[in-house]
């Protein structure tokens, strides 16, 4: 497992090709990569701000959660915080499993986690000024079903 | 001694992110009500407890838990990651 919250850009495709690589014995592996987006025009950045310490603890506890319920060979979580802008790649979770379903659904289960339970807040900031990013029911909702 | 952080517009309102306070609150209800009764600030940033979230020793609690041993509290709204 491995677990990062970084300021500096990744690349997404040679993660994944690393992850792919290490995950031995895995017949499976699935990818999501979160990108910012400019929802209402003009987006100049997207400010996301983190808790240091808990971010790091609370993604491990989700992966650990993930890794309990199916066979996984590795996962992999990278989270940016700081200044980004749209198109950018904001975050990053990758699943290895034997077989595709649990790939699938770990993957689905760790982002519907991240989105709520991970202390990470966006704040965007256009030419009218800055607004906090709210938190909608359909993400808590979305924890429902696992 | 207890240290209070603040994350995102609860940072915001209460104007910095970090703290100590004294107290002998009993849970983090208690806190939040010796919090309130400082300055308008507080009162504000804690008005509405349904729109914050609050952690202990950076797990993710309810307002009833209680705070003895507890070295850090964080209050801030429903995380925005992904």
């Amino acid at each position: 497992m491995s677990v990062r919250v970084q300021s500096e850009p990744f690349d997404a495709g040679a993660e994944l090709n690393a992850f792919s690589m290490g995950a031995e014995g895995a017949g499976a592996v699935v990818s999501f990569t979160g990108i910012v987006r400019d929802i209402a025009g003009g987006l100049d950045v997207m400010e996301i701000e983190h808790y240091p310490g808990m971010t790091e603890k609370a993604i491990s506890g989700i992966v650990a959660q993930a890794q309990q319920r199916w066979d996984l060979a590795d996962v992999l979580v990278i989270h940016r915080y700081g200044a980004l802008h749209a198109n950018d790649q904001i975050m990053m979770v990758a699943t290895a499993s034997r077989h595709r379903v649990a790939a699938f659904e770990a993957a689905e289960f760790l982002m519907d986690y991240l989105k709520s339970r991970a202390p990470f807040w966006k704040k965007e900031h256009t030419k009218d000024g800055a607004d906090w990013v709210d938190a909608t029911d359909a993400d808590e909702k979305a924890l429902d079903r696992w | 001694m207890i240290d209070v952080l603040y994350f995102a517009w609860v940072r915001e309102r209460i104007g910095e992110p970090k703290e100590t306070v004294e107290t002998s609150a009993v849970t983090v209800l208690d806190l939040v009500n010796e919090l309130r009764a400082r300055e308008e600030r507080y009162a504000l940033a804690f008005s509405d407890l349904s729109a914050l979230r609050v952690a202990v020793d950076q797990e993710l609690t309810e307002f009833d838990a209680p705070l003895a041993g507890a070295r850090e509290v964080a209050f801030f709204p429903p995380m925005t990651g992904g």
